[in-house]
């Protein structure tokens, strides 16, 4: 029965003489979202809002679930248009939707009426009485309540006449693209999926780095990385996925520096160059799935060391989180199930068994200095033969 | 170069088995149950195809069922025994270094109220008579028990199984597992007091999802799925023509030179044996001789993780299995390599090779070359 939906955004509606920088970019999102959904449609921006038209049959709950997935949408009205063919039809046709769509109607309701079109013969407040009454004789058991309503009626006399009631939450926050670029550095695990999709609902593009470290880490390692940034693809756009080759620097550090400190010299290293390939493709800043204390590399001590090779800003959308937290997030969307995968990383083939929790800079650096043979050139390797994956929804 | 030891994983399908395939596919596609002529022409497939493994097994070709592969062979010959003949009692016993196929089910037959007893084996992975003699009882319908084991080699000794079992208790089922065994081995059911055999496809150079489950016509069983009765009610379901006869034509090829391939398997395998025993701190697991199968080499690498070696010989172009595919966080042990009571330290260090008749000496000679070089350097790196 419905045909339409009324996109509804929150923020973006506060901005202001850029606005339509935003809307655009979230006309461009969500084009990107109903791609793959059966069915084709029209999205028309008019009078500060956003329709989506179908054009053709389509399948509801798809396209509800795409647009779902939309940063920028505070909610989604799914709207009837009908053609006005004089008052009594409309209201035959309002209470057959309240049928349609309440079955039992005994809630309480409140009629919202909009004259767009002013030539029509009623005036708002005359049609929500008039309607309000043919719905009730229609339904004995509904009731009005001006302050509190179950159901929101609203009809707007337009070109067309519309009718809505229902409002799906979307996923809030910003379209993404009007918010610049970042590189997330994107593992395996949980975490780091899930940074992403937070920064990327702030409307940021995301680009991903992703070591590999054949043969300690395996070929279905790597798969499950390319899944992952796919599922985050969803929400976010097509993902440029940037895989290293991080073996060669492994082994070096492992030979040369105390293996306590190898996941924290590895670590610094893993930033150095996600951010030299953010200053390449001009990424803003970086994105880690960091959270304080989850981890010996992600104690406070650790975390400042780490972020000591940077200048680029590092975004940790997940610092102060729970594990159960993020876990209830990636289970959300949609990243748990392939997370847990049994494969292994590269932070965990050389883990030593105690490693280093409060590490000293100037410690650090100190070993590092170890590394200045071989270390820029084996870097600049990694660099010159990383490998570039488009990650997208298939 | 490309050298493949994986084939108790799966095999090559024969070239000429795959276009034997293709031509029942695409032309003589008819359905064998079908009363015109079409369907006619792919009975005689099926017939033709049983016609080849009555003789390979010396069976009776009306004792012959084909199945989606070894896993469904397994699951029906012991669940559908166990429902047949549960009034006569509900014990069940089997090995501790099963396939999966057999030990998931056992499993499942627990939950239904069976119970079952799982023989342990000795370090070489072979089972001793008289544990079994002693785990027999009045109430045991069904004993369960590999021909040759999927990941070290081991092979039981059917035939005083076979024996021993009928001795006891006539009346009580014996079904075999040689989905690692045919095609490397003459077995013979009725000479060795085998109830139940079942077979696999894809593991003798034929297409995958095929299995063959042999079935005694005196065993009572009952069908685990249903629908239009085909394969004398035990298994319904359109038959799958093509694959069932590539599975035929692939054992055909095999049997016809059993012997000198076997033979010639069994010097390649030494010959590997004695190449790898060079290699300072490494083992190789069960026997390596005669009583082992003739294809399989299980290889423990001290201080190297199997994945690691696994996936460093791959990038060489060599295929192998990790003894005990498993990663840090999700240890998924080999209960083979625990029951054979490997040391613990080897468990995560163990691969496997699997030959075929397609090996070579001089993959053989390169694998070696390449094991080397490789494990001194791998050594170097391991974790704290």
């Amino acid at each position: 029965m419905f045909t339409a939906f009324l996109i509804k955004y929150g923020e973006i509606g506060i901005k202001g003489k850029n606005r339509y920088m935003f809307e655009d970019a979230l006309v461009q999102q969500i084009k990107y979202a109903l791609k793959k959904c059966e069915g084709e449609f029209s999205i028309r921006k008019t009078q500060g809002r956003i329709y989506v038209d179908a054009q053709t049959e389509f399948d509801y709950d798809e396209t509800v679930e795409r647009l779902t997935q939309v940063f920028g949408i505070s909610g989604i009205c799914p709207v009837v248009y009908v053609e006005d063919e004089g008052f009594e039809k409309l209201c035959e046709t309002v209470v057959q939707y309240m049928k349609d769509v309440y079955g039992d109607c005994d809630k309480t309701f409140k009629v919202f009426a909009r004259r767009a079109r002013k030539n029509y013969p009623l005036e708002s407040q005359e049609i929500c009485m008039e309607m309000g009454g043919a719905i009730l004789n229609a339904f004995p058991e509904m009731k009005v309540d001006v302050h509190n309503p179950e159901i929101k009626l609203n009809i707007e006399i337009r070109e067309k006449i519309y009718i809505y009631s229902e409002e799906i939450p979307g996923a809030m926050g910003m379209p993404v693209g009007t918010g610049g670029k970042a590189m997330l550095l994107l593992s395996g695990g949980i975490d780091s999926p899930v940074a992403g999709y937070m920064v990327a609902k702030r409307g940021v593009k995301i680009d991903a780095v992703y070591f590999h470290a054949p043969p300690y880490t395996s070929e279905r390692a790597k798969e499950k990385v390319v899944d992952l940034a796919r599922i985050v693809s969803k929400y976010t756009g097509p993902i440029y996925l940037h895989v290293i080759n991080f073996t060669d620097i492994q082994l070096y550090i492992y030979e040369n520096c105390p293996h306590d400190e190898l996941t924290i010299i590895m670590r610094r290293y893993m930033m150095r160059i996600a951010e030299q390939i953010a200053q390449e493709t001009e990424c803003l800043g970086l994105i880690t799935g960091e959270s304080i204390g989850q981890v010996a590399s992600q104690t406070m001590q650790s975390l400042a060391v780490t972020n000591e090779v940077c200048e680029l800003p590092v975004y940790r959308p997940l610092i102060a989180f729970d594990k159960e937290d993020i876990v209830t997030l990636s289970k959300k969307i949609g990243t748990y199930e392939t997370s847990i995968l049994p494969f292994e990383d590269c932070c965990t083939i050389f883990v030593a068994k105690h490693p280093v929790t409060k590490p000293n800079l100037g410690i650090i650096k100190k070993h590092e200095l170890c590394l200045s043979e071989k270390i820029d050139e084996l870097v600049q390797t990694a660099l010159d033969t990383k490998e570039l994956i488009i990650a997208t929804e298939n | 170069m490309e050298v493949y030891l994986d084939n108790s994983a799966t095999t090559a399908c024969f070239p000429d088995v795959a276009q034997f395939m293709t031509h029942i596919l695409c032309t003589d596609y008819g359905n064998p149950s079908s009363m015109h002529r079409k369907g006619l022409e792919a009975e005689h497939y099926l017939k033709e195809a049983k016609d080849i493994f009555a003789r390979i097994l010396k069976v009776n070709t009306k004792e012959l069922f084909f199945t989606s592969g070894g896993t469904e062979a397994d699951n029906l010959a012991l669940i559908g025994c166990a429902l047949a003949n549960h009034r006569s009692g509900k014990h069940i016993i089997t090995t501790k270094i099963e396939h999966p196929a057999v030990l998931e089910t056992c499993g499942y037959l627990e939950k239904q109220g069976f119970e079952v007893t799982y023989l342990p084996v000795d370090e070489y992975g072979v089972i001793r008579l008289e544990n079994l003699e002693k785990a027999m009882r009045a109430d045991t319908i069904l004993v369960s028990v590999m021909h040759t084991n999927n990941e070290i080699g081991s092979l039981q000794p059917i035939m005083e199984i076979g024996k021993l079992i009928k001795k006891i208790n006539p009346k009580c089922l014996f079904h075999v597992d040689a989905v690692q065994g045919f095609g490397k081995a003459r077995i013979y059911p009725k000479k060795m007091h085998i109830d139940l055999l079942s077979a696999s496809s894809h593991k003798i150079h034929g297409p995958k999802g095929v299995g063959l489950l042999y079935v005694g016509d005196k065993v009572k069983i009952v069908p685990i799925n249903y629908g239009g009765g085909q394969q004398r009610n035990l298994r319904s379901g359109t038959e799958n023509v093509a694959g069932i006869a590539g599975m035929a034509m692939a054992a055909q090829k095999l049997y016809d030179k059993l012997d000198e391939e076997v033979i010639a398997l069994y010097e390649l395998k030494q010959y590997f044996v004695e190449g790898l025993s060079k290699i300072a701190d490494t083992q190789v697991n069960g026997y390596t001789d005669g009583r082992s199968a003739p294809h399989v080499i299980s290889f423990s690498v001290k201080g190297v993780r199997s994945e690691v070696l696994l996936h460093s010989l791959e990038d060489k172009g060599i295929y192998v299995s990790a003894g005990s595919a498993c990663a840090s966080n999700h240890p998924q042990t080999s209960k083979t390599l625990m029951a054979i009571g490997l040391d613990k330290s080897l468990w995560d260090s163990t691969i496997r090779f699997s030959m075929s008749v397609f090996t070579t000496k001089e993959e053989i000679d390169y694998t070696l070359n390449t094991l080397y070089d490789m494990i001194p350097m791998l050594r170097r790196y391991t974790r704290h």
